[in-house]
């Protein structure tokens, strides 16, 4: 029992907050980064080509890529939602990659394509750092 | 690059059910069930409002 114990307040221990913190900023710069940062390998990977393949979609679709703007609301959350994909955003900014407007009808698709993977990428990033400070269990 | 409308779904519905797994369980086996069942509902719901659609506009 006390084995059993241990083993669970082992796999349960929370890291350090300066591990959790890199883990969350990590992970939004480089997708399934704060994963791999904690030795959750295939989670990590998975996360990895999830969110790049649906960014590099959204690119091919020549999906807009929003810049900083106080313009339209809808346009301030899109860029909201852009910068969650971090270093991918970050990159495709220095490349001038994606369309400044929507041209084509695929565009919009491709739009919200570069959007979401921002989105999941917030989430993953979250996910990392409640794995490195305890608050959700590690299996 | 050009996807038709049931292709981009079927991605859309991959890579955001294999993220939602992984983030919303803790076990990898019902990480799997939760993405599967993700999927489901993602490419089973678009299939449901396309065919509604097609009803109204008939």
């Amino acid at each position: 029992m006390e084995e059993r114990m241990a083993t669970h307040a082992e796999q349960t221990t929370p890291h350090s907050s300066g591990k959790a913190t890199a883990a969350l900023i990590l992970g939004w710069l480089i997708p399934g980064a704060g994963h791999v940062l904690l030795g959750k390998w295939v989670r990590g990977v998975l996360i990895f080509a999830s969110i790049v393949i649906m960014f590099s979609i959204g690119i091919a679709l020549q999906g807009k890529v929003y810049a900083p703007n106080m313009g339209d609301l809808l346009d301030m959350l899109g860029f909201a939602g852009n910068l969650g994909a971090g270093g991918l955003y970050l990159l495709a900014r220095m490349m001038g990659w994606g369309a400044q407007a929507v041209q084509i009808a695929v565009a919009d698709y491709g739009t919200k394509f570069i959007v979401v993977a921002g989105l999941l990428n917030v989430i993953a990033a979250v996910d990392a750092h409640s794995l490195a400070n305890g608050r959700k269990a590690a299996a | 690059m050009m996807l038709s409308h049931f292709s981009a779904v079927l991605l859309f519905a991959l890579c955001v059910s294999v993220v939602f797994g992984i983030t919303q369980r803790t076990e990898p086996r019902k990480m799997a069930l939760f993405a599967g069942y993700c999927f489901i509902l993602f490419v089973g719901g678009t299939i449901i409002a396309s065919w509604v659609m097609w009803l109204i506009k008939r």
